[in-house]
């Protein structure tokens, strides 16, 4: 079997590997509990027998692996449990969440990726001259500053004092696509900025090692023009770290979104978990946490595979 | 008298230095520097690392490398002055009148596209062929270069082939587009000298069959005096001494070409094999954890009290290996190190001190060899207080005589290695192994990074400690005049295996085996018409088999 | 003497600005910390410089106590994950083997899932002191320590003159604190400016959404959160902090930049 196929498959069962162990972390993070569930649910005054009966209930009193094994084979076949706090299934309602945050980060990526690759080049291009410094200068406060603070920035200056879209995001399945885009323009706004930043960084960085390349200066010694130097030879060793770049910040938008999400109280998954964290809704956090951790770990398989797949010594062995 | 091809004069080239923590500052390079060149002859621009010669060479493209600028003279290529171009002149020269082969072929090939496409690149570029006569020139180069398979090797990709074929390949790179000139910049300076000897041939063939114009830039004499017809000699990019290679080689007449010209002459008084051996290696053989070959079998050498054993070979030969095992840091699978009296543990953890005192070693890179955050005074006073413990006035003492040895003064103590310069650095090194009184010293290649000039110092060095502290050396090198100026006794090194060993004088005669005859008939050696010899020789044995 | 440009002067001056308001915060707080002094959401004026917050507190007086529990917070913490990630990055990385395989691969591990969400797991049954928080966020991060400091050792561990100690006969702590150490400094404490930014974001995070410093301390995080509802209004009180937050993380991020840039420096570096 070609060897390449051998790594990539020894990539995906890693990533296999990477979420089942990340789900028994997970699940262990809401055992460390020095308290009782029963008893945050129930509140001081709560009787025994009702902590006992809601123990029993919740199956607080199996040992933990078995409680891990319940709730990791209940998820596989899409049953992530139900919602302490309303009772609500939470797989449904995770469901349609999930899909309001994908529209998002969506939007933002397709905005941001083309972005930050156009602009990453125009730093090396002009390298160390304005246009470079500038962007340097731009990204540098832009990553210094919180989500939430480049939310309120534009909430402030663009919903409030401009008014041109509102301050939140509300945002359902009765609405057209124009009006949803409109809606969520400010968070996209925002994780636009957030992400690009970092890209912009990173990919800046990988096209410049492969400018400084010494292949590079071969092909200008064959006085090939500048473009033909970049597109022929840059680019094709460029790809690679430029799409591992990408995924990995898409990764990092994952994290973003929980922020933005809260700021402009959109109804999507990171609103989720922060409202049900300060509820102290165990189910519920287990899920969006395993939820969550599954993209993340996704992404950075796909990085890690591109990688692979685009390197030259792997795709054509000795 | 027709119009040279390339005329250069009163070239002067600068660059902006950066030292830390002061403003920017302009340096020469470069300065005054002419010469004229005709079409169809060779002039080799040698001197030593520093001397200007690449950024000289790169000059008849009006190119400058990192930053360098040319800022004076002119630079005439077919009677047009090139400085004066602008940039779409500079590209339709750049590959195709003038072309270049990099010092490393392996880094100058793009990884990700095919050996052929890159070679007729700037063939088709610049219009001077079709593609299917492109190939067919590339096919033919290949062939006169020696590559295998000429007719399939395009279809492969730059980390499929050897670092000797990707050279060639981007010689044939750099003569496909048929130039007026090419600027050959230290092409096999980074090869076996086994490989060299048939690049340099083939470089040589591919010259003459095409009559291109060459300059041939290297810090090898003996080299390049085998493919050029001029030679000038650099130093600090200053014009030293300027003429024919008969000239330079036979009647050198300034004091630094005459110095370059003897070098690697020094000549050594062979000691008898005494019966004191210090260090035994018997039946050794060992292999890395993981793989699944024996990296040294079945190796028997001997180093006697205050004599050098030299070990030759080339990469892939395990000498260094050899040197890991007999340190400890590679546990042989079978045979054993034995020490004057005592058998050492094979591995390091399992020596004393006292052991481990006896054998030091200095290394090929002396950058690296020392922690740049220790002053000289501390590097040499370590060994001081870690084996003897000497503190205080009697180690300062002791490490200003070390000093005194190694020729530097007690100024050097509280200097820090970044601010030495490469001998200097590797003679600290030395003062390093010796603090330790040792028996044994293993030098790894110590003179391989050096300049030539430089390197001849620290050998002489090496052999008057030598005769002072009587300690044995085990000298490992794959430059065999290096060789024959310090060894007493000699083992040759080939695929894990000694092929020959003995004293230096039975080494180096004839009769060789295979291996030996091949090694010592591929180092260059500086007489006109070497290589001829040597190509002509070895085709009349090919022919008698 | 090297010069110091003026972007790592800047932020030696706004950094060492802010860590001496939070040391001294209560001998220079106009009024205390949590005392309600005027009306809510007032403009600026002279009694009340940032004016008041939601609350009717004088919102420089909670800045500057803010700022001081930011401060605090992300300062252990960064200190807990240096040292974390640091010596067993090290350990890793010199005693080599099953040691550095265990130690990596778990890193390797926690690192699959994003430091916020696990944050944010962690904390949902955890009760949320000061503590706590410092616990959660610095050993989080101290995976990230751990794979430079490792990669910084391991490059250096391989340089002859470590080999050369090794072959000397030295032990394992010299080894680690006189050859490894001095060479690893620089590029460490130009991340530890790094860490610590990454803390104050993280906090002020955390707390912003209400699971970070709980009331009645309050730090930046907290204070934006408590007057969030104001931007609608068009009331800035909100900025004020996220403001003071992202300058002291440019200006430690500026004082990062010129450490490490003095890393190639300095008599040769790391390894010439």
């Amino acid at each position: 079997m070609h060897p390449i196929l051998i790594l990539v498959s020894q990539r995906v069962a890693l990533g296999l590997f990477l979420l089942l162990a990340a789900s028994v972390l997970i699940f262990a993070g809401t055992m460390i509990l020095p308290g009782d569930v029963a008893q945050s649910i129930l509140g001081q005054s709560a009787t025994p027998e009702a902590l006992a009966n809601l123990r029993a209930e919740l199956g607080l009193n199996d040992p933990p692996v078995t409680r891990y094994f319940n709730w990791l084979f209940g998820a596989l076949q899409g049953d992530l449990g139900t919602a302490l706090t309303n009772g609500q299934d939470i797989a449904s309602s995770l469901g349609r969440r999930l899909g309001n945050t994908m529209f998002l980060a969506f939007w933002a990526a397709v905005i941001a990726v083309p972005l930050a690759i156009f602009l990453g080049l125009l730093a090396v291009r002009y390298r160390n001259r304005w246009p470079d410094k500038l962007i340097s200068g731009v990204t540098l406060a832009s990553i210094s500053i919180p989500e939430f603070l480049i939310g309120y920035l534009l909430v402030y200056f663009v919903a409030v004092k401009l008014g041109w879209f509102s301050s939140v995001s509300m945002i359902n399945d009765s609405m057209s696509l124009g009006e949803k885009l409109s809606a969520i323009a400010l968070p996209v706004g925002v994780l636009v900025l957030v992400v690009l930043a970092h890209m912009m960084r990173m990919t800046r960085a990988a096209i410049l090692n492969v400018m400084q390349s010494a292949y590079i200066e071969t092909a200008e010694l064959k006085g090939l023009s500048g473009f033909n130097v970049i597109f022929r030879h840059a680019f094709p060793n460029a790809i690679a770290p430029i799409v591992n770049v990408v995924m990995l910040n898409l990764a990092y938008l994952v994290v973003g979104v929980v922020v933005v999400e809260v700021v402009f109280v959109y109804p999507g998954m990171g609103q989720y978990l922060v409202d049900h964290v300060s509820k102290r809704d165990v189910p519920v956090v287990q899920a969006c946490g395993l939820v969550f951790a599954a993209v993340y770990i996704g992404l950075n398989m796909v990085a890690d595979i591109v990688a692979i797949l685009s390197n030259p010594r792997l795709r054509h062995p000795k | 008298m027709a119009d040279p091809l390339l005329k250069v004069t009163d070239l002067k080239i600068e660059a902006t230095a950066y030292p830390p923590g002061e403003p920017p500052q302009e340096i020469t390079i470069v300065e005054g520097v002419s010469f004229a060149l005709e079409k169809g002859r060779v002039l080799g621009l040698i001197g030593e690392s520093g001397a200007g010669k690449s950024t000289i060479g790169l000059s008849a493209m009006a190119y400058g490398r990192g930053g360098v600028r040319i800022t004076g003279g002119q630079v005439t290529v077919n009677g047009r002055d090139i400085l004066q171009l602008g940039v779409r002149g500079l590209r339709a020269l750049r590959g195709a009148e003038v072309t270049y082969v990099a010092q490393s072929a392996a880094a100058a090939f793009n990884p990700a596209k095919r050996i052929m496409e890159q070679v007729i690149e700037a063939t088709l570029e610049h219009g001077r062929a079709s593609r299917s006569e492109a190939e067919a020139r590339a096919v033919k180069l290949f062939a006169t270069l020696g590559l295998p398979d000429p007719d399939t090797f395009g279809n492969r990709y730059p980390h499929q082939v050897s670092g000797g074929q990707l050279q060639r390949a981007m010689t044939a790179l750099a003569l496909c587009p048929l130039p007026d000139l090419v600027i050959f910049d230290e092409p096999t300076t980074a090869l076996d000298v086994t490989t060299q000897i048939d690049v340099l041939a083939a470089i040589k063939d591919a010259i003459r069959e095409t009559g291109v114009a060459a300059l041939y830039i290297t810090h090898d004499l003996a080299v390049v005096a085998q493919v050029s017809d001029d030679i000038m000699v650099l130093k600090g990019g200053h014009m030293v001494e300027y003429g024919t290679t008969a000239q330079i080689i036979t009647a050198p007449r300034e004091e630094y070409t005459r110095a370059l010209v003897s070098v690697r002459s020094i000549e050594h008084e062979e000691k008898q094999p005494s019966d004191d051996p210090v260090l035994r290696v018997e039946h050794v053989t060992a292999r890395y954890r993981g793989t699944d070959f024996d990296v040294l079998h079945d190796v028997n050498v001997e180093v006697h009290r205050g004599q050098t054993l030299a070990v030759v070979g080339e990469s892939g030969s395990g000498k260094s290996t050899l040197a890991r095992v007999i340190t400890g840091l590679l546990p042989p699978s079978e045979g054993q190190i034995t020490f004057a009296d005592r058998t050492l543990s094979p591995t390091l953890s399992g020596r004393s001190r006292e052991d481990l005192r006896e054998v030091q070693m200095i290394y090929q890179m002396a950058d690296v060899a020392m922690n740049p955050r220790q002053t000289v005074g501390t590097i040499i006073g370590r060994p001081l207080e870690f084996y003897f413990g000497l503190k205080g006035e009697a180690k300062r003492a002791r490490v200003a005589e070390l000093l005194d040895e190694i020729e530097m003064g007690t100024g050097f103590i509280d200097r820090y290695p970044a601010e030495l310069s490469g001998g200097q650095k590797q003679r600290v090194c030395i003062a390093r192994a010796l603090a330790a009184n040792p028996r044994l010293i293993i030098c790894d290649e110590v003179t391989s990074a050096l300049d030539p000039l430089v390197a001849d110092g620290i050998l002489k060095l090496l052999l008057n400690l030598q005769k002072v502290e009587d300690v044995a050396y085990l000298f490992i090198t794959h430059d065999l005049a290096t060789v024959r100026a310090i060894a007493d006794s000699i083992a040759v090194m080939y695929r894990g295996r000694v092929v020959r060993y003995g004293p230096k004088s039975q080494v180096l005669s004839p009769p060789f085996d295979d291996y030996t005859d091949l090694l010592l008939s591929s180092v260059p050696e500086m007489k006109l018409g070497w290589l001829e010899d040597v190509i002509a020789h070895r085709k009349m044995e090919s022919a008698g088999n | 003497m090297s010069r110091i440009p003026i972007s790592a002067l800047i932020g030696l001056v706004f950094t060492g600005a802010y860590f001496l308001a939070a040391l001294f915060a209560p001998f220079i707080a106009p009024y205390g910390m949590s005392e309600t002094v005027g009306d809510v959401w007032e403009p600026m004026s002279r009694t009340h410089l940032l004016g008041t917050d939601s609350i009717g507190r004088d919102l420089l007086t909670r800045m500057i106590y803010g700022g001081r529990t930011t401060i605090f917070i992300a300062t252990m913490a960064t200190l807990l994950s240096f040292t974390t990630g640091a010596v067993l990055g090290f350990l890793a990385a010199v005693i080599g083997g099953w040691v550095d395989q265990a130690l990596s691969r778990f890193v390797d591990l926690m690192m699959a899932i994003p430091s916020l969400i696990f944050a944010l797991v962690v904390l949902s049954v955890m009760p949320v002191t000061i503590p706590v928080l410092i616990m959660v966020m610095g050993l989080l991060d101290s995976t990230r320590v751990y794979r430079l400091a490792r990669a910084v050792a391991v490059d250096i561990n391989v340089m002859d003159y470590v080999e050369a100690a090794r072959l000397r006969g030295e032990g394992r702590g010299w080894i680690i604190f006189r050859e490894i150490l001095p060479n690893a400094l620089s590029p460490l404490v130009a991340e530890m400016g790094l860490r610590f930014i990454f803390m104050v974001l993280f906090v002020s995070t955390l707390s912003f959404l209400g699971l970070g410093v709980q009331p009645p301390n309050a730090d930046w995080g907290g204070i934006v959160k408590e007057n969030k509802e104001g931007i609608v209004y068009g009331i800035s009180a909100a900025l004020v902090p996220a403001f003071a937050i992202a300058t002291l993380a440019i200006s430690v991020n500026l004082v990062a930049d010129w450490i490490l840039n003095r890393t190639t420096s300095l008599k040769g570096g790391r390894g010439g």
